[in-house]
């Protein structure tokens, strides 16, 4: 087992300790476009370049649907790659997401979460990511900026894991953490490099039945991307769910070792749970909000309120037996979504939620709260709120609303 | 620039097919013929990648293959950017020493629609940035994949499926969109422009493209006889008119330095050897309609804009 390593203590952005990471991380091709709140991190990593600080070949593209596509292409020649959005590129590069896990290419992105338009806004909500959760990219959503450095350096073990082999997506808020200095702690490049270490490739059948590592190369050719009909794409996609079945132990994995290198955790790696044991009521939710959570919380223990926090920290695969079992105890439940699921009864997170408790004995009173669209803030005092409903919930045994919105005009 | 490759019909019948029988192209089908002799001139390894649409996917049916080389398809509107890709990773990978080849060189297919209209931002950025690779446009003049629709590449008169000869419209009214003027405006280090009945030609330009250092642009013409309604048999022989009535003449710009080719040339030369556009026009389907007394005058249209552009080319040869 190794030791805690050493480690510098930089003032980072959440975009610079992103891009701080991916520097670290041996990447062969990044191909990227600027977009706010993601600037920095293409900005940053151009000057990498620019220094000769990185061993990357910077593909400069003219638009993120190209950035995707590159990156696919790029996995498949056989590079490790990496690259970053936010909303409107994010929603740009929809239809090569699916390519890229359809293709089983292990690229790596950060998505720098931004509302969609219309109409137009820069500011934070989950809109972008929550809108690719069912494209077969494993979504890691990071707390704080350190915790996006973490799970940068992570991420390219897990994607190329030969178990898995997904591409991941590594979501933080934009402005909340991108543009907030925070103390980062960071590993030297040769612990970080070596954590990552080299990709390596599965074997397959190749042209002419001939064994041959997957990837694009002339000794063994083989086809990436054919067209298959109804007698075969049934079978490929149910491959990726296989994938992602294995995902979560590969992630827990990856973490506990990340761990014993940097001394830090984030629950198990796909949940993290805060106050939780004995908890009565609880929120969940995703992101930075865990932070305020986290404040109230301590507010609400030093009155005596039995209150806790379980922040969902892998969305896709969710972890739905944890989910289960940390709300074991709970007896109320909010949900905080910061997207919309327009007329879907509530958040995609609320969704999930409740979907995985109703065929368990675990039945908690269960309510969901849309917050913070289009970067709307969301202080102590609301979450402080949403706790009060929950007593409230508790003292009168019945939920009204289910959907609720904090902090909405009228 | 160039090596001094020559190579004889024998050479070219014995080299190994990169791209194989056994795919599902319809008979007389020239853009898989464009396809083959393609790969016949290629100097070593490559790595192929195509967009979607008919040569991707008579191809690549799942779990058969006609790539006796590495090759991707990812989508429609973006095989400039797989290629992009592609060249980016293998430059770093050679850097790095995690490739044993000395040089793959990467070639890049794409239709008509997939070049003029839905795929023309990945194919500028791919050129503006100087990646290193071929791209090879057959130009079969209509989305052929989908049931032959119309594209910026189909020409003026012809009826598709979205621009249909009907009773007062004469098919498509608009005009084919100069695509490799185009490109050479990028100030590319080549662009060319062949068709299969040449098939030396075409097999020379492609090694062209490929030798050059930077991107390439060969555009390929490509008879369909699906789509034009033409004699599966004819189709060699309707990319060889094409060119003797100066619809598709032959020519490549090295460094934006236009010059014609062989075939064109004699036609600059013997200007009575030029055929008029009908011999063109009356061998397809897709035409027929302007052979009525109602819609005959789009034939000297056709004839007027085929000398127009017959005669700027030439005036960027030198020739006038
Ligand atoms: C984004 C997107 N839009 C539309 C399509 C449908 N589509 C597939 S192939 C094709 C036409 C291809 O035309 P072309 O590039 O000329 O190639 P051809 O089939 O003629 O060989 C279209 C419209 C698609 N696959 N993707
Ligand atoms: S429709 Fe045309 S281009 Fe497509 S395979 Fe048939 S002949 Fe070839
Ligand atoms: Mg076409």
């Amino acid at each position: 087992m190794e030791s805690v390593a050493k480690q510098k203590l930089l003032a980072l952005n959440g975009d610079e300790a992103v891009a701080y990471a991916a520097k670290q991380s041996d990447v062969d091709v990044a191909a990227a476009y600027p977009v706010t709140p993601q600037t920095i991190i293409v900005e940053r990593f151009s000057e990498y370049v620019a220094n000769g600080e990185v061993d990357t070949e910077f593909v400069c593209v003219e638009s993120e649907h190209s950035a995707m596509t590159a990156c696919i292409t790029a996995s498949a020649t056989g590079a490790r790659t990496f690259t970053a959005t936010a909303a409107p590129g994010l929603a740009l590069m929809h239809e090569m997401l699916y390519v890229a896990s359809g293709c089983r290419a292990p690229v790596v992105m950060t998505v720098v979460n931004r509302a969609l338009s219309a109409p137009i806004n820069i500011h934070c909500d989950h809109s972008d990511s929550m809108s690719e959760r069912d494209s077969g990219w494993i979504q890691i959503y990071a707390e704080n900026s350190q915790e996006a450095y973490d799970s940068m350096i992570q991420a390219f073990r897990i994607a190329e894991n030969p178990e898995i082999l997904l591409p991941v997506m590594v979501c933080l808020d934009g402005f909340t953490l991108s543009h907030a200095l925070e103390n980062v702690h960071v590993l030297s490049d040769d612990i970080a490099k070596k954590f990552v270490g080299t990709r390596q490739f599965p074997r397959v059948t190749a042209h002419e039945g001939k064994d041959a590592s997957f990837r694009l190369d002339p000794e063994n050719p083989i086809s990436i991307g054919p067209i298959a009909f109804p007698n075969y794409y049934f079978e490929i996609k149910r491959q990726q769910e296989e994938a992602m079945k294995n995902a979560p132990k590969i992630i827990q994995q990856v973490h506990e070792e990340y761990a014993q290198i940097s001394g830090r955790h984030y629950g198990n790696g796909l949940l993290d749970a805060y106050c939780l044991e004995d908890a009565e009521i609880a929120i969940i939710c995703l992101g930075s909000t865990a932070g305020t959570v986290k404040t109230v919380v301590n507010e609400l223990r030093a009155e005596g309120v039995k209150a806790g926090l379980l922040r969902i920290r892998s969305f896709r695969p969710l972890p739905v037996e944890g989910i289960v079992k940390a709300l074991e105890k709970v007896r109320a439940v909010a949900v905080m979504d910061r997207s919309l699921s327009f007329g879907g009864h509530g958040g995609p997170v609320f969704h999930e939620v409740h979907h995985a408790l109703y065929d368990t004995p675990v039945h908690p009173y269960i309510v969901n709260y849309i917050y913070g669209l289009g970067g709307r803030d969301t202080s102590p005092s609301h979450i402080r709120k949403i706790y009060e409903d929950l007593q409230g919930i508790l003292q009168t045994q019945r939920v009204e609303d289910p959907v609720r919105y904090v902090r909405l005009r009228g | 620039m160039f090596s001094e490759w020559k190579f004889t019909a024998k050479d070219i019948a014995e080299k190994a097919d990169l791209f194989m029988s056994g795919h599902r192209a319809c008979a007389g089908c020239a853009a898989a013929t464009v396809m083959r002799l393609v790969l016949k001139a290629v100097r070593g390894p490559i790595i192929a990648t195509s967009a979607t649409g008919c040569m991707e996917v008579v191809s690549s049916i799942y779990p058969y293959t006609s790539w006796a080389t590495p090759w991707i398809h990812t989508a429609f509107e973006n095989v400039a950017a797989n290629a992009s890709g592609i060249e980016a990773a293998l430059k770093i990978l050679k850097k790095k020493g995690r490739i044993k080849q000395q040089r793959i060189d990467v070639i890049a297919f794409a239709g008509d629609g997939g070049t003029y209209d839905i795929g023309i931002q990945a194919l500028s950025g791919a050129v503006e940035r100087g990646h290193d690779f071929l791209y090879v446009l057959y130009d079969n003049e209509a989305y052929m994949n989908t049931g032959i629709q119309r594209s910026g590449g189909t020409p003026h008169g012809a009826s598709t499926t979205t621009s249909p000869a009907g009773t007062v419209i004469p098919g498509k009214v608009q005009y084919k969109k100069p695509i490799a003027d185009i490109m050479v405006a990028h100030d590319m280090p080549y662009v060319a422009t062949a068709s299969p009945h040449y098939w030396r030609d075409l097999i020379t330009k492609a090694r062209k493209g490929i030798e050059v250092d930077g991107p390439a642009f060969l555009h390929t013409f490509a008879p369909c006889p699906r789509g034009w309604r033409s004699d599966p048999s004819k189709s060699i022989e309707i990319s060889r008119i094409a060119v003797e009535t100066c619809i598709f003449p032959l020519w490549e710009a090295i460094n934006g330095e236009y010059q014609l080719s062989a075939p064109s040339k004699v036609i600059a030369l013997r200007p009575e050897r030029k055929k008029p556009v009908r011999e063109y026009l009356k061998m397809q389907g897709r035409f027929r309609h302007l052979f009525t007394p109602k819609f005959e005058k789009i034939i000297d249209e056709i004839q007027q804009l085929t000398d127009k552009r017959w005669q700027r080319l030439l005036k960027k040869c030198g020739i006038v």
